[in-house]
């Protein structure tokens, strides 16, 4: 069953796998970091709380969220043509799996950033520090574990959505899983291939959390 | 010209249903290189009030100068730069917790846009000072309290601030600690002639290391003055609460009502005979003590007693001038004696 060119098969579908799951989670990043960094400080009790913008950011991160990502990968084929050029294929399923994960990310940011101390923010104040080196300097640093957990999580998360990129013969590990698994009949190979995603889950959490802890200082 | 000027400074905080006064028409001058206490219990407003010093808070109304400036008319950047000559520690510490000893230290310059070794070297004279050259590259989880705030205070002086304003800094350490913080804090005045801001609810931290005091209860400013001064007659309510700790009343008042009731205070120049059974031996005639204590401010005894004086208005009257003579100031007590 396993001949050379399956085995072929599945280290491509690794490949895109990993390939979708971590350029999704990077401009998923590019996206929802500022966002998050928005809603927290423009939110009631933030740095520079403004109900208009707070407002809007939180509408939009819920409506986008709301909408399961099966539906938003289908939904999004005319935009996603519009700015890879076409509506298959990896590189495709990564434009609906950034809109999926930007408004997630957001509030995991918004959440983590809301961890530091008030008071080693009103310090920096009394320092004379700006609203933006507070950001950048206290806010950023002092939540930077909890902000690493965050892009752990969703990146678990993204390479359990690239699974469903199959739908739009996007490839990877997952397309592999329901075409020979499920259209095919061949159990083997599917078990193979959740195995490995798996396999690839566990990697990525374990470094993640390794990483963490490793530049975690708050406790020895 | 005084270094800090609090001009009838008023800060009214809007809730939902009514407006709370925290500060009310507060007057204070703070002088160059003094050691200030402002004191008072918890939702007094003191916090408030030291957060006024450098704008953290902004008042309703009324003004706050440093060195002659109006803090108001400042633009937010001239402001953010007045905040770099004003250092500050609190009672949480609150440092950096991602980031090591000296970078903690070297932070306020590295916002205020220093070179990093320059500061690194300022950060290290710093250390010295505080007496923690060998934590240098400890993180805060590995500090005692008394460390953390010693790393704190080394921030603080980073920039080379002309005001050190204190938060409630020694409330979180123990007594031992708190002493040692103290100390530093008074090395740390005479050495650098900068003027520090203690606010506090500890009478005891007033006692051991501030020249003037300030005593504010709801919101008001009800006593200043020298600490001596007002130690040894506190004029207001808030001011006796302070210091003789009235809130330990354990007296059943009316049962102890004797005819006549004073008040002494014991002063300087109080000698160390054995005023009340001198007292009794020299008149022949008992005296009830309704209420005695003592503290000790500035490593000077101070204390206030309650005599009940027996019957006889030329009796009290001789008794009187006889404990005056020896040098104590005697005020009749008319209220409930507490």
């Amino acid at each position: 069953m396993f001949d050379e060119k399956i085995v072929e098969m599945i280290l491509v579908g690794i490949k895109d796998t990993l390939y979708m799951t971590l350029v999704s989670t990077a401009f998923g990043y590019v996206l929802g970091l500022p966002l998050g960094i928005i809603l927290n400080v423009t939110r009631k009790d933030g740095l520079k709380p403004n109900r208009v913008i707070y407002g809007i950011g939180d509408f939009i991160c819920n409506i986008v969220r709301s909408v399961p990502f099966l539906i938003l990968l289908i939904l999004l084929i005319p935009f996603t043509r519009l700015v890879v050029g076409q509506s298959y294929g990896s590189t495709a399923t990564i434009v609906p799996l950034v809109i999926c994960a930007a408004p997630y990310i957001a509030r995991v940011v918004e959440a983590s950033l809301n961890e530091v101390d008030a008071g080693v923010i009103e310090a920096a104040r009394a320092m004379g520090a700006s609203n933006l080196q507070i950001i950048l300097k206290v806010m950023l640093v002092e939540a930077r574990v909890s902000l690493l957990n965050g892009v752990t999580i969703t990146t678990g998360i993204l390479l359990g959505y690239s699974a469903m990129s199959g739908t739009v013969g996007g490839g990877g590990l997952g397309d592999i899983a329901v075409r020979y698994g499920y259209y095919r009949w061949q159990t083997g190979i599917m078990i193979v291939t959740v195995l490995l995603l798996i396999l690839i889950f566990q990697i990525i959490q374990h470094l993640g959390s390794g990483f963490a802890r490793h530049i975690d200082h708050r406790k020895r | 010209m005084s270094e800090i000027e609090i001009k009838e400074l008023t800060k009214r905080f809007q809730l939902k249903e009514h407006t709370v006064t925290a500060l009310d028409h507060i007057n204070l001058s703070i002088e160059k290189g003094d050691i200030f206490g402002i004191i008072g219990m918890s939702g007094a407003g003191k916090s408030t009030l030291v957060r006024s010093i450098n704008y953290l808070e902004q008042p309703t109304e009324g003004q706050v100068l440093i060195d002659g400036v109006d803090l108001a008319g400042l633009s937010e950047k001239e402001l953010r730069k007045k905040r770099s000559e004003i250092g500050m520690i609190f009672q949480g510490f609150n440092l950096l917790e991602q980031k090591n000893v000296i970078d903690n230290i070297c932070f306020p310059l590295e916002i205020a846009g220093h070179k990093k070794k320059a500061a690194r070297e300022k950060a290290r004279e710093l250390l010295k000072t505080v007496n923690l050259e060998e934590k240098e590259k400890a993180y805060p989880s590995q500090l005692s309290g008394g460390q953390k705030q010693r790393v704190a205070i080394a921030r603080a002086l980073a920039t080379n601030p002309k005001i050190l304003l204190c938060d409630e800094a020694t409330s979180a350490l123990d007594p031992q600690t708190t002493e040692s913080i103290l100390q530093l804090l008074k090395d740390i005045n005479e050495k650098y002639g900068i003027t520090i801001v203690i606010i506090t609810h500890q009478m005891s931290v007033v006692t051991r290391i501030c020249k003037k005091v300030a005593i504010i209860e709801n919101g008001v400013l009800v006593e200043k003055g020298a600490v001596d001064e007002v130690f040894e007659d506190p004029k207001s309510e808030a001011a006796r609460e302070l210091i003789f700790e009235k809130k330990n009343d354990y007296l059943p008042v009316n049962d102890l009502k004797a005819d006549k009731n004073i008040r002494i205070v014991f002063s300087d120049n109080s000698s160390y005979e054995p005023l009340v059974a001198n007292l009794i031996l020299n008149f022949g005639k008992p005296v009830n003590i309704l209420k005695a204590d003592t503290k000790n401010v500035g490593g000077k005894a101070r204390g206030e007693m309650i005599l009940g004086l027996p019957e006889g208005e030329d009796l009290q009257s001789r008794m009187i001038d006889w404990i005056e003579e020896r040098g104590l100031s005697v005020t009749e007590v008319k209220e409930d004696v507490r």
